[in-house]
C-alpha cells in the first residue's frame, strides 16, 4: 500500500531503503525486493535500511528471516540498519535481535 | 505497566440484553475496554460471562443493545464488514478449538492462508514464530490429538495471534488445566500483554488469575454487572455479592420453609388449599 | 393435544426454514461466489470427491448389479406365465435408469457420506471449531459445506451412470444364464432399443437433486447439533433418516412431474 522501496548500490553493497509500515499487505513487496537483491549475486552484501519504518509486523519479520536464510545459503552478508524503537522491540520479542547483524546507520554498516 | 488512561476505548458494549431460549442471560450489560488494557470478566458458572465474550466477536446476536469494536456497531454491519473487523481480533477458546483434521502448524497458518497473499514460505516461518512465542517450538507437524490439554490451549493462542491482532479474547484460559499449567497460561497472557500492547479481554472464574492479569475487573452475576474497577477497588468493595465471591462464601442454603416446600411439590401450596 | 401438534408444526417450519436458508447460502457459495472472486477450495473438494465417489464405487456397483439381477428374476417370474420373457429387458432397463439406479446410489451415499458429513460437522460444532472458523472471519458454509456440495454434484451423476450400467449388466447376467439364453451383445442392443434418452437424463437430473438434499441435510444436522458428544450421535442418525425421507420425497415429486409431462 503506502510503502516505498528503492535499491541503491554502493561499495559492492545493495542498500534497500524501506519507507512505510511493513504489514501483512506490504511485506510481500519487501520480501521480493530482498530476495531479488540476494539472487543477483553481484554484491557481497545486502543491507536493509529500516530508518523509515515505524511499524513492522510478524509477516515483515518473517520476510527478513527468509532473507537471512537465503543469504546464508548463498554466502552473501545480510544486515539491517536504522532500527526504530518499535521494530527493535518486535525483533527483541521474537528473540531474533541477536540473529541479525544490526548497525546504527548505513555508514556504520558500510564501514564494517 | 499501567494502561494509558487517555486512550480511546476500542470495545464499547452498551445496554446489552440477551436471551437464550426465553431465559434472560445478559441484562443491560455495559462496559468499555481501552486500548492496551486488560479487562477480566469474572463470575461464577452460568453468570453469562462466556455469552458476553461471544457477543464481542459477533458469535451471538443480542436481543437489544450494541457492541462497538473500533467504533463500529458490529450488530448492524453486513457480514463482510464484520469479517474484516474479525481479522483484527484473535480468540482463544475454552477447549482450544483447533481444527482436528489439520496439523498444529496448518491450524496456526490457516487465517494467514485464507486472508493474505503471503508466500507459503513466509507463512511457515510466521507459524513457527507464533508457536515459539507460546512456548511450543517444534510441534507444528503434530496433529492436535497428539498434544496435551495445556499444549493444545497454547496452540490455540498461537492461532489467535496469527494475524497480529489488536484485540485478544480468552474464554476460560485455565479451565480444565492443572494448576501449574494454568499458571503458565496466566504468565503467557502477561507476556503477550507486555510484549505486544494488545487489548485483552479474559473471561474466567479463577480469582487468583483474575487479580494477577487484570488492569480492571468486571464482576458479573446472573447476567448483571455487579462491580467494575481496578483490582484494588474490587478488593476494597463492600458490595455483599463482591464480598461473597472474594471470600468464597457459598450461596445461602436455597429457599427457606414454604418456598422450599413449593419447589418440592412442583406447584404452589398456599395455606392448605390447593392453588 | 392441539398444542403439541402446533409446537411440532412450528418446529417443522423452523427446520425447513433453516434448511432452505442454508441451502441458498450453500448454492451461493458453490455456484455463484466463485464467479465473484471467492476462491474454490479445490484441495478439499477433491478430497471429498474421493470420499463420496471413488470409495463408494465398489458397494454401488455390487448393490446395483444385484438389484438388476433381482429385478430380472422377479420380472421373469411373472412374464414367464405370459410367454413374454423378453420384456424383462425393458423392465430392467427402464426401472434401473429411471428409478433404482439413482435411488439406490442415493441411499448408499446417504449411508456412507451423509452420515459422515453430519458426524464431522457436528463434532466440529461441539468442539467450537465452527465458532473458531467464524471468529477467524471464515464462513463455515463456504469452508465446510461448499466443497462437499461441489464434490457431490460432480460425483452423483457419475455414480448413477455407473449404477445404471451395473444394473443392466445384472439383467444381462440373468438373460445369459436363464432359459432366455441371450448373449451380452444382443441384450445391450435390446436395452438400447427399449430406452429413450429421457429415461437416462431424468435419472441423472434426479441424482443431482438427491446429492443436494444429502449434503444440505447432513450439514444442517451437523451445524444445529445440541447437547455435546451424545448430540453428535443423534444428529448423525437424524441426518440418515431425514435424508432418506427427503430423497424419497424428491423422487416422488419428480416422478409425478414426469408422469404429468407425459
Amino acid at each position: 500500500m503506502s510503502i516505498q522501496i528503492d535499491v541503491r548500490r554502493q561499495e559492492q553493497t545493495a542498500v534497500i531503503n524501506v519507507v512505510g509500515d511493513i504489514d501483512l499487505y506490504s511485506s510481500p513487496q519487501v520480501r521480493q525486493t530482498i530476495l531479488d537483491a540476494l539472487n543477483e549475486k553481484s554484491d557481497n552484501r545486502v543491507l536493509v535500511n529500516l530508518t523509515g519504518v515505524k511499524y513492522i509486523d510478524s509477516s515483515g519479520v518473517a520476510s527478513l528471516v527468509e532473507g537471512l536464510q537465503l543469504a546464508r545459503r548463498s554466502r552473501v552478508r545480510f544486515a539491517l540498519c536504522g532500527l526504530n524503537k518499535a521494530p527493535r522491540q518486535v525483533l527483541e520479542l521474537t528473540r531474533l535481535i541477536n540473529v541479525f547483524d544490526i548497525f546504527e546507520s548505513i555508514e556504520d554498516a558500510l564501514k564494517a | 505497566m499501567s494502561s494509558a488512561d487517555s486512550s480511546e476505548p476500542v470495545i464499547v458494549v452498551h445496554d446489552l440484553v440477551t436471551h437464550y431460549g426465553g431465559r434472560l442471560v445478559l441484562d443491560q450489560v455495559s462496559l468499555e475496554v481501552r486500548r492496551r488494557e486488560t479487562l477480566v470478566i469474572l463470575g461464577g458458572s452460568g453468570c453469562g460471562k462466556s455469552t458476553l465474550l461471544r457477543h464481542l466477536v459477533g458469535l451471538a446476536r443480542p436481543t437489544s443493545g450494541s457492541v462497538r469494536l473500533f467504533g463500529e456497531d458490529i450488530c448492524r454491519i453486513p457480514e463482510s464488514e464484520l469479517n474484516r473487523i474479525r481479522r483484527r481480533i484473535g480468540m482463544s477458546f475454552q477447549g482450544s478449538a483447533l481444527l482436528n483434521s489439520m496439523t498444529v502448524g496448518e491450524n496456526v497458518a490457516l487465517p494467514l492462508r485464507e486472508h493474505t497473499r503471503l508466500e507459503d514460505s513466509t507463512i511457515r516461518v510466521m507459524a513457527r514464530m507464533k508457536l515459539d512465542q507460546v512456548g511450543l517450538a517444534g510441534v507444528e507437524d503434530y496433529l492436535p490429538a497428539q498434544l496435551s490439554g495445556g499444549m493444545k490451549k497454547r496452540a490455540g493462542v498461537a492461532r489467535a495471534l496469527a494475524m497480529d491482532p489488536e484485540i485478544l479474547l480468552f474464554d476460560e484460559p485455565s479451565a480444565g488445566l492443572d494448576p501449574v499449567i494454568a499458571a503458565g497460561i496466566d504468565h503467557l497472557i502477561l507476556k503477550l500483554k507486555a510484549a505486544f500492547g494488545v487489548t485483552i479481554v479474559v473471561v474466567t472464574h479463577e480469582l487468583a488469575s483474575a487479580f494477577l492479569i487484570a488492569d480492571r475487573i468486571l464482576l458479573l452475576d446472573k447476567g448483571r454487572v455487579v462491580a467494575c474497577g481496578t483490582p484494588e477497588e474490587i478488593r476494597a468493595s463492600q458490595h455483599p455479592r463482591v464480598r461473597q465471591m472474594l471470600d468464597r462464601q457459598p450461596d445461602s442454603e436455597a429457599a427457606p420453609g414454604q418456598a422450599y416446600l413449593d419447589s418440592l411439590f412442583g406447584f404452589k401450596v398456599g395455606g392448605g388449599a390447593k392453588a | 393435544m392441539l398444542t403439541r401438534i402446533g409446537t411440532d408444526a412450528l418446529r417443522l417450519l423452523d427446520y425447513l426454514g433453516g434448511l432452505s436458508r442454508q441451502t441458498s447460502r450453500g448454492l451461493y457459495w458453490t455456484v455463484v461466489a466463485p464467479f465473484r472472486g471467492a476462491r474454490v477450495r479445490w484441495r478439499s473438494t477433491i478430497h471429498q470427491m474421493a470420499a463420496v465417489g471413488v470409495s463408494a464405487l465398489p458397494v454401488v456397483c455390487l448393490i446395483t448389479f444385484l438389484m438388476g439381477l433381482i429385478m430380472a428374476i422377479q420380472g421373469a417370474y411373472e412374464m414367464r406365465k405370459f410367454g413374454a420373457l423378453h420384456y424383462v429387458i425393458d423392465l430392467v432397463g427402464v426401472s434401473i435408469t429411471r428409478e433404482l439406479g439413482p435411488l439406490m446410489t442415493a441411499i448408499i451415499v446417504i449411508g456412507r457420506s451423509g452420515s459422515a458429513f453430519a458426524a464431522e460437522i457436528a463434532s466440529m460444532t461441539v468442539n467450537e471449531e465452527v465458532d473458531a472458523l467464524v471468529t477467524m472471519g471464515l464462513n463455515p458454509v463456504h469452508f465446510l459445506l461448499s466443497p462437499k456440495l461441489l464434490a457431490m454434484l460432480v460425483m452423483m451423476p457419475c455414480l448413477t451412470t455407473i449404477a445404471d450400467l451395473m444394473g443392466i449388466l445384472g439383467g444381462a447376467t440373468f438373460a445369459a444364464l436363464s432359459e432366455m439364453g441371450m448373449g451380452l451383445g444382443p441384450y445391450l442392443r435390446a436395452t438400447a432399443d427399449a430406452l429413450v434418452m429421457r429415461d437416462i437424463v431424468s435419472g441423472l437430473i434426479k441424482s443431482l437433486v438427491f446429492g443436494l438434499v444429502i449434503v444440505q441435510v447432513g450439514c444442517y444436522q451437523g451445524f444445529t447439533v445440541t447437547g455435546g458428544p451424545e448430540g453428535v450421535g443423534r444428529s448423525t442418525t437424524a441426518a440418515v433418516v431425514v435424508s432418506i425421507f427427503g430423497v424419497v420425497l424428491v423422487d416422488m415429486v419428480f416422478t409425478a412431474f414426469f408422469y404429468v409431462l407425459g
